[in-house]
């Protein structure tokens, strides 16, 4: 119990971060209509492209000649990269569609 | 002012970006700005973690850039690509790079752990514990989801025996080895994580494996929260609060999209993953012996259609699967010329995945009002005059509202039974998915008209012009 209570004291800010991103998220996501679902969940899937930051970070830690991690932190990198990429030019494909119409109407 | 102050307030607009991008979803209006303004999020962190100064490393800025570029182009042309039938396939892709991409990250920090190249607390190690497990699973359950998602592999190959028992012992033994693995510290060694990562890997197919068919929808969006949750553990790997913004985000959503396909099922999230509903266990029940249907012929249907007050259109799978979306608006177009008012009734489950059919059709130029969602569709339902079926067959069942026996029973269906027509367009009487007769078939005020939906749709638009 101890020890718990002093992870609680040490990560009280990153505690609230977390607490508070989770409702945030479920309230305005909640509100997301049906027809936008397919939209929201390869935006979504852009947004957890946010990976390719820890790819950075893990290359640019790493030393010059440390080639397992140049190695995999550059495959980290080039998948997130597709994630972020890929998910935000689509969804704006679809989005597109969806606009489109209300104007020809 | 320094660079490291910059840095920290990209991750800040970043995060907000994320937010107000997401908050401008709720409505088709804005929602494409949203999309803009949660990439340049995505842009400004980007950025700022290239230019973060940081303690140690080389930096080894030519490697950062080859890996930019090189996944930059590749995601781009996947996405000009992709057809919008292939979209369930190109998410769960996408929802497996996330989650391997945390392994790999996990994985790199684990083993600068365990070679005492960095130090790292017991959190953070069972941090990366947490990222190599949700991200392992994300990563080949969304590969497996995948490969059925093309058809590459029969929905129920590789189901063993007692599926699900074997399911709860690996994931039992997945837990102590955790444990275990997290007591031992240091002493654990890079072998004991890697030999966690390839259970965790495993666990993803053997979890996958017995879902299929209709439950695609609810493991899309579970694998979808996973991988934004192993981004959020990698986050606090690092303790970038941004990555841990995006993750939650993520998460939440991919979370709220799995409650919202297993409501429209009516069936539990653990229902679902224990699987059995699709299994063979759901023998079509109370053969309907003598029952006879009603035919209509296409004449009869163009002739009804066209003189009728409002239609209202059912698109299930099936509809897809015809590539059928844009006969379907022509036949709209030609019924709007003569004042009838169309609409069109979509379950929440009629795609492949959360929303799926509500963008195939606006991919055949179906203006979004038309679209109704479930609630909206059984209030306009009651005053239509005809309803039009097309390959949907589980969710217009009756006996899902009145057959407590029914393996559907419960579930939320469109009650196209109390329009004052229906018409249903099917390939044959073979029962749907589920393998479940429907009595919507033999009802009274129901007729059917055989053959592929393309095909047939094509032959009432002819019809229709020449009326």
């Amino acid at each position: 119990m101890d020890g718990f209570i002093q992870f609680f004291e040490d990560y009280q800010l990153l505690i609230y971060l977390l607490v508070f991103t989770i409702i945030l998220g479920f309230e305005v996501i909640s509100k997301v209509p049906t027809v936008l679902h397919t939209p929201l969940m390869s935006g979504a899937n852009a947004i957890s492209g946010v990976v390719v930051i820890g790819g950075i970070l893990l290359v640019r830690q790493a030393e010059a000649g440390d080639y397992f991690s140049l190695g995999l932190g550059l495959f980290g990198i080039i998948m997130g990269m597709v994630n972020a990429t890929g998910g935000f030019a689509v969804t704006d494909r679809m989005l597109e569609m969806f606009k489109k119409k209300k104007k020809k109407k | 002012m320094d660079i490291k102050f910059l840095t920290d307030v990209g991750f800040l607009l970043g995060s907000v970006g994320f937010v107000w991008g997401l908050k401008r979803l709720s409505s088709p209006d804005t929602a494409r700005r949203g999309n803009m303004i949660a990439s340049i999020g995505m842009g400004l962190a980007i950025l700022s973690i290239i230019f973060a100064p940081l303690e140690q490393g080389d930096n080894n800025y030519a490697w950062v850039v080859a890996g930019l570029a090189v996944g930059a182009v590749i995601g781009y042309l996947m996405a000009i690509k992709v057809k919008m039938t292939a979209m369930p396939q190109m998410v769960s892709i996408f929802n497996g790079l996330g989650g391997a991409c945390a392994v790999l990250i996990a994985m790199v920090e684990l083993r600068h752990f365990y070679t005492g190249a960095s130090a790292m607390s017991g959190g953070q190690v069972a941090i990366s514990l947490t990222a190599l497990f949700i991200g392992g699973i994300a990563f080949t359950g969304s590969m497996l989801a995948w490969f059925k998602l093309e058809d590459w592999l029969r929905d129920n190959a590789l189901v063993l025996p007692r599926h699900s028992i074997f399911n709860m012992a690996l994931l039992a033994v997945i837990l102590v080895m955790g444990i275990y693995v997290f007591v031992l510290k240091i002493d654990a060694g890079i072998g004991l994580a890697a030999i966690f990562m390839l259970l965790a890997l495993l666990y993803g197919v053997s979890f996958v494996v017995p879902i299929g068919g209709a439950d695609m929808p609810v493991v899309i969006s579970l694998l979808n929260s996973f991988s934004g949750l192993s981004a959020a553990a990698a986050g606090l790997i690092y303790g970038n609060n941004f990555m841990l913004v995006g993750g939650i985000l993520v998460g939440a959503s991919g979370t709220i999209l799995t409650i919202l396909m297993c409501e429209a099922m009516n069936r539990s999230l653990l229902n679902v993953l224990i699987g059995g509903f699709g299994g063979g266990g759901a023998a079509s029940k109370g053969a309907t012996g003598d029952q006879v249907v009603k035919e209509v012929t296409l004449n009869d249907a163009a002739i009804q259609l066209f003189y009728s007050k409002s239609v209202m259109i059912v698109p299930g799978y099936g509809l897809a699967v015809a590539q059928a979306q844009k006969v379907c608006k022509e036949i709209d177009d030609l019924l709007e010329t003569n004042g009838v008012d169309v609409k069109y009734a979509i379950h929440p489950v009629a795609g492949r995945m959360p929303g799926h059919m509500n963008v195939l059709l606006a991919e055949a130029d179906v203006p979004y009002p038309k679209l109704l969602d479930l609630e909206d569709a059984n209030a306009a339902l009651k005053s239509t005059d005809i309803v039009v079926v097309v390959g949907a067959n589980d969710v217009v069942n009756p006996a899902a509202l009145d057959d407590p026996g029914s393996p559907i029973y419960g579930m939320p269906v469109l009650q196209v039974w109390d329009a004052k027509n229906t018409i249903v367009l099917k390939r044959s009487m073979n029962p749907g998915y589920a393998g479940i007769q429907n009595p919507l078939f033999f009802m009274e005020k129901t007729h059917m008209l055989f053959g592929d939906a393309k095909a047939t749709l094509s032959k009432l638009v002819s019809e229709i012009k020449n009326l």
